[in-house]
C-alpha cells in the first residue's frame, strides 16, 4: 500500500500497550511484570503495561504502585477502577488510556507467558495482520496442568465450535492476543457477551468483519497460584454463546 | 473499509444444506424418482440418515479422543516458569519490592 520508506517510518513509531486486567493477583502481578520487562526491555520494542485493577481486596494495587516505583511510570501505567466491572469495560477503559497503536491482551495469572509477545509482534509485522492470537490447539502449543476431563471438555467444545461456526481460527476462547488499536475498539463495541466467552465473540466478529488474523502456538500453564475455573456455569455460558453466535453470525 | 463477509448466518447455512439433503432423501423414499436401483435398495435408503448420524458420531468421537490423548502437556514450559518465578522473586526483593 505505502512506499517502503513510509513503512519503516511507521514501524519506528510502533508502540505496544499491554492491558493487564487484575483482580486479586498480588502473587502473580510482580512475576508477570518482571517477565514482560525481561522479554521486551532492550529488544527495541516500545511498550507500556497498563494495569487495570478492579478494587482487589488483597492489595494488588499497592503491589502495582511498588512495581511502578521500580520500573518507572512510563513503562507501568496504573488505571484502577473502583470495583469489579467486567472484562469488556476493562478493555474499553484500557484502550482509552493506551498510547500505543497496538494493544496486547493477556491474563495476569501467569498462564500466558510474555516470551510469546515478540513472536506475536513479528508475525503481525510480516503479514500486517489486524489480529494475532495465541493458540493452544496447533503444533507447538499446549497446556500444562489439565486432567483428562478438562482436556476432553476443551477438545469437545473446540470440535463443536469449529464445526458449527467454521471460524478459521483454532483457539477461540484463548485470551492472549495482539490487536491493532482501532480494530480492538471496533470489536469491543460490537460484542455483547460477558465473561470468558467474550473472547470467542470477539474473534468470530473479527472474521465477520473481514479482519485478518494470524496464529502463534502458545503453551498455557494453568494457574500456578490461585484457582482455575471450569464449572457448570462456564459450560452453560459457553453453550449459550455458541448458540447465539450460530444463530446471529 | 470493513464490510461484512457473509449475509447468511451459520444457522441458515445449516438449515439450507440440511433441507437439500432431506429433499433428495424424501424424493427417493416417496417414490417421486423411479428407478430399479432405488427400489432394490429401499431399506438402505430408508435408514441412511441414521447411518450417517452414527458414522459422523463415531468420527467426531475418534477425532476428539485422539486430540485429547495427543494434547501437548508442556512439562518444560511449566518447569521453565517455576525457575523464572524463583529468579523473579529474588530479583524483585533485591529491587526493594515488599510483598
Amino acid at each position: 500500500m505505502a512506499a517502503s520508506a513510509v513503512d519503516s517510518e511507521i514501524t519506528k513509531s510502533d508502540k505496544y500497550s499491554i492491558l493487564l486486567p487484575t483482580y486479586n493477583e498480588r502473587e502473580n502481578l510482580p512475576i508477570i511484570i518482571w517477565l514482560i520487562i525481561k522479554y521486551l526491555d532492550g529488544s527495541g520494542i516500545d511498550f507500556e503495561v497498563i494495569i487495570i485493577d478492579d478494587g482487589s481486596p488483597d492489595g494488588t494495587l499497592d503491589i502495582a504502585k511498588q512495581l511502578q516505583d521500580i520500573y518507572g511510570s512510563k513503562k507501568i501505567v496504573l488505571r484502577p477502577r473502583e470495583k469489579k466491572l467486567g472484562l469488556g469495560t476493562a478493555y474499553i477503559h484500557g484502550i482509552k488510556h493506551a498510547t500505543g497503536n497496538f494493544i496486547i491482551i493477556m491474563d495476569a495469572d501467569l498462564s500466558h507467558h510474555p516470551k510469546f509477545i515478540p513472536q506475536f509482534i513479528e508475525l503481525q509485522k510480516e503479514n500486517d495482520y489486524d489480529i494475532v492470537t495465541g493458540t493452544r490447539y496447533i503444533n507447538g502449543g499446549g497446556v500444562y496442568g489439565w486432567d483428562f476431563k478438562r482436556k476432553l471438555i476443551s477438545r469437545g467444545a473446540n470440535f463443536l465450535t469449529q464445526m458449527l461456526l467454521r471460524p478459521g481460527v483454532s483457539d477461540l476462547t484463548g485470551s492472549f492476543r495482539l490487536y491493532k488499536k482501532d480494530v480492538l475498539q471496533k470489536l469491543v463495541e460490537s460484542c455483547v457477551s460477558k465473561g470468558y466467552v467474550f473472547q470467542m465473540e470477539m474473534i468470530i466478529r473479527a472474521r465477520q468483519l473481514n479482519y485478518s488474523i494470524g496464529e502463534v502456538p502458545i503453551t498455557f500453564v494453568d494457574r500456578v497460584y490461585g484457582e482455575s475455573k471450569l464449572g457448570g456455569t462456564e459450560i452453560v455460558q459457553f453453550v449459550k454463546a455458541l448458540l447465539y453466535l450460530f444463530a446471529t453470525t | 473499509m470493513v464490510r461484512e463477509k457473509d449475509t447468511m448466518t451459520k444457522l441458515l447455512e445449516w438449515i439450507s444444506v440440511a433441507s437439500a439433503f432431506f429433499a433428495i432423501w424424501y424424493s427417493l423414499i416417496g417414490g417421486y424418482v423411479k428407478h430399479p436401483l432405488i427400489e432394490a435398495n429401499m431399506s438402505l435408503i430408508l435408514i441412511s440418515p441414521i447411518c450417517f448420524v452414527i458414522i459422523f458420531g463415531l468420527y467426531a468421537l475418534t477425532v476428539v479422543l485422539y486430540r485429547v490423548f495427543t494434547f501437548n502437556n508442556c512439562e518444560s514450559a511449566f518447569l521453565e516458569l517455576q525457575r523464572q518465578i524463583k529468579e523473579a522473586n529474588k530479583d524483585l526483593v533485591a529491587k526493594g519490592l515488599k510483598w
